[in-house]
């Protein structure tokens, strides 16, 4: 098991381009931790620094208080589980799984029991004599992970490892990884662009934007407490409502003199406020405008206008609205407010 | 109303296709076209060679096969008594797979070394290699043949086949086949603890096979087939091929002695075999090999 220290690690590509602004962070022996953002803001790369697969430019990368900045990958002590499952199309599950032991000259009886115990763990004992193509993506899946567990290491990397999956397998596999690593205990990163999956499965979310990271916390805290408008309209599905308004006289006001609470200020502001922190309610202070009714079954989403600006409310299935004007009321000490011009938290 | 759908079906199955008789009539005229001198070959092998003189081809089928078969394949035909049709034939098949062979692992290797090392001025090789395409054999055959005589490779397996292998068309093709490969698969191998050697040949080399199942079928034939080199290097009648010994054989046509149709055109028969076995055997393998699409 292990404890991660990554300190100022920067990557700066050989175009020039910077892909990872100096990060800081630590991650705790047996944690999971799941790196999130939108396309592009360099998830992978910071994982493939932690793997050793791109070289780090600046900064310093430790692993049980080793630094490792220069040591292979193979002898890093990790293992990774690829977005394409990058596995060995030539060889049988049986191979794919063993093929890290093999090259660290296991002993071919010790190969075979430590295979059997993963095949077993991952429900792959018969398709073991199966090449990769004779299989399905969820089977594929586990055969990733089966190699990946097989080696015993003190840290998990996946990349986007469900990215593949239908909707329902992705579930699944969701919480078997997520009880996998529980049971195991190892440390692991996961990167995905899906913010349901870091708040599922993560003891700790790091949202990163543009290479830099934006908020680092438990999924609770990211959620009710976002760091910046980025993270506050990045997590959540449908994500936190952000109008415009501003502070006069202790209140935070929207439209024409609409007032949502207390706070302390003067000045423009952002408000962001949570779908499901609102309430429909005929004695309600605020005036809602539903445009659009989303139907999802166990509850509704009210897509429509609030003092003129676009916002989304979230209901329970019992709650039967249509198209019009419609009283609510936002829940107490449920506004976030962030600065117009930084997007920053206050 | 009636008249005109009274036999709906036989309609269609009447009509001739026109454009398809025409297809079928140039495919059979062109394997007429190929198919005929083997066959005229063939008779000859079956009769005395004097009466081919004084026949030339019939249809008629003789006698005399395996006479003939037995004269190509043990009597020697030179002073040494040495390029007998079996010494030949294992000398060409020491030539062809030698030749495949090297090709394909020298081609594998170099483009190994491009693609996955960071080597400095790697498309600039890479180009420098693909350029030797503009210089065969045959324009460099002065040159190659003094260091083959320099290094005193006259006369050896080695001259007769060193001297061929180094190949920018399997270079290429491999250079293309493995970029191709998903670059997860070398990252998984490093992870898994494969270095460059166990990556090429526990991961690369077995990827490759269809690849190297197309490149032994071209290169084993285009081996096989050499003429020009062997003849230039082997002067020893012990180290002839047989498109070469083929050769030496038609030449004693030219002398006072009754020509042994026969005998050659045994050997040419037999100097067609092998290439087409392997055609044939790697060709199903290659399919094979494609349908499965591992990757
Ligand atoms: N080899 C490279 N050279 C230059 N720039 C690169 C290279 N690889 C990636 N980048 C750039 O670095 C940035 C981060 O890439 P990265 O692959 O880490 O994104 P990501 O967060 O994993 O995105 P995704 O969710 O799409 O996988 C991107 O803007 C990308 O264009
Ligand atoms: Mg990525």
């Amino acid at each position: 098991m292990a404890q991660i220290s990554l300190q100022n690690l920067r990557k700066i590509y050989p175009n020039g381009f910077e892909a990872v602004q100096p990060t800081n962070f630590d991650i705790a022996d047996g944690e999971f931790v799941v790196l999130v953002g939108p396309s592009g803001c360099g998830k992978s790369t910071l994982l493939r620094m932690v793997a050793g697969l791109e070289d780090i430019t600046e900064g310093s990368l430790s692993i049980n208080g080793r630094q490792v900045n220069n040591v292979d990958p193979a002898d890093r002590d990790i293992a990774m589980v690829f977005q394409n499952y990058a596995l060995y199309p030539h060889m049988t599950v049986r191979k794919n799984i063993g093929y890290g032991l093999k090259n660290r000259k296991t002993a071919p009886a010790e190969i075979e029991a430590k295979v059997q115990e993963a095949a077993k763990m991952l429900n792959l004992v018969e398709y073991l004599d199966r090449k990769p193509s004779q299989l399905s993506g969820g089977q594929r899946q586990r055969v990733a992970m089966g190699r990946a567990v097989v080696r015993d290491p003190a840290l998990f990397l996946f990349d986007e490892p469900l990215s593949n999956l239908d909707a329902k397998l992705r579930h699944q596999m969701r919480i078997e990884i997520k009880s996998l690593q529980r049971r195991l205990g190892v440390t692991s990163i996961y990167v995905t662009h899906d913010q349901v999956e870091a708040m599922t499965m993560a003891d700790r979310i790091i949202v990163l934007n543009g290479g830099q990271i934006e908020q680092i916390g438990t999924p609770a805290e990211i959620y009710h407490a976002p760091a910046s408008t980025f993270v506050a309209s990045f997590m959540g599905a449908p994500p936190m409502n952000l109008v415009e308004g501003r502070l006069d006289t202790g209140q935070v006001m929207i439209g024409d003199g609409i007032a949502l609470g207390n706070a302390e200020g003067t000045g423009p502001v952002t408000v962001g406020i949570r779908p499901e922190d609102v309430e429909l309610n005929d004695q309600g202070s605020l005036m809602f405008t539903v445009d659009l009714v989303e139907e999802l079954g166990a509850h509704r989403l009210l897509h429509g206008r609030l003092a003129g600006q676009p916002f989304t409310v979230h209901v329970g299935k019992e709650v039967v609205v249509g198209a019009g004007d419609a009283a609510v009321n936002i829940k107490p000490d449920s506004i976030r407010l962030f600065d117009v011009e930084t997007g920053a938290a206050r | 109303m009636t008249d005109i759908s009274q036999d709906p079906h036989a309609t269609p199955a009447r009509r001739i296709k026109w454009g398809r008789v025409l297809d079928h009539a140039i495919l059979i005229v062109g394997s007429l076209f190929m198919l005929i001198p083997l066959l005229v070959v063939l008779q000859t092998t079956t009769t005395t060679d004097i009466e081919t003189i004084k026949n030339g081809p019939e249809l008629l089928i003789g006698t005399q096969f395996d006479d003939n078969f037995m004269k190509a394949m043990f009597k020697a035909s030179g002073f040494s008594g040495e390029n007998t049709g079996t010494s030949m034939l294992i000398n060409s098949m020491i030539l062809g797979l030698g030749f495949a062979l090297g090709k394909i692992v020298i081609g594998m290797m170099a483009a190994y070394a491009l693609v996955y090392f960071r080597l400095r001025f790697a498309t600039f090789a890479f180009w420098l290699i693909f350029t030797t395409l503009l210089l065969p054999l045959e324009v460099r055959i002065l040159p190659s043949y003094e260091i083959a005589q320099k290094l005193s490779l006259l006369n050896t397996y080695t001259g007769l086949i060193v001297p061929l292998i180094a190949s920018a068309t399997a270079t290429f093709f491999f250079r293309q086949y493995f970029r191709s490969v998903p670059e997860e698969l070398v990252e998984a191998a490093r992870i898994d603890g494969a270095g460059p050697v166990k990556f090429f040949i526990d991961i690369l080399v077995p990827l490759s096979q269809t690849m190297i199942a197309a490149m032994f079928i071209i290169m084993f034939v285009f081996g096989w087939n050499q003429y020009l080199w062997p003849t230039m290097v082997t002067t020893e009648e012990g180290m002839y091929t047989l498109v070469r010994g083929i050769k030496q054989l038609t030449q004693d046509l030219e002398g006072t002695n009754i020509p042994e149709y026969g005998r050659a055109n045994m050997l040419a028969l037999i100097a067609i075999l092998p290439p087409v076995a392997v055609v044939i055997f790697f060709q199903s393998w290659f399919v094979k090999g494609l349908t499965e699409s591992d990757k």
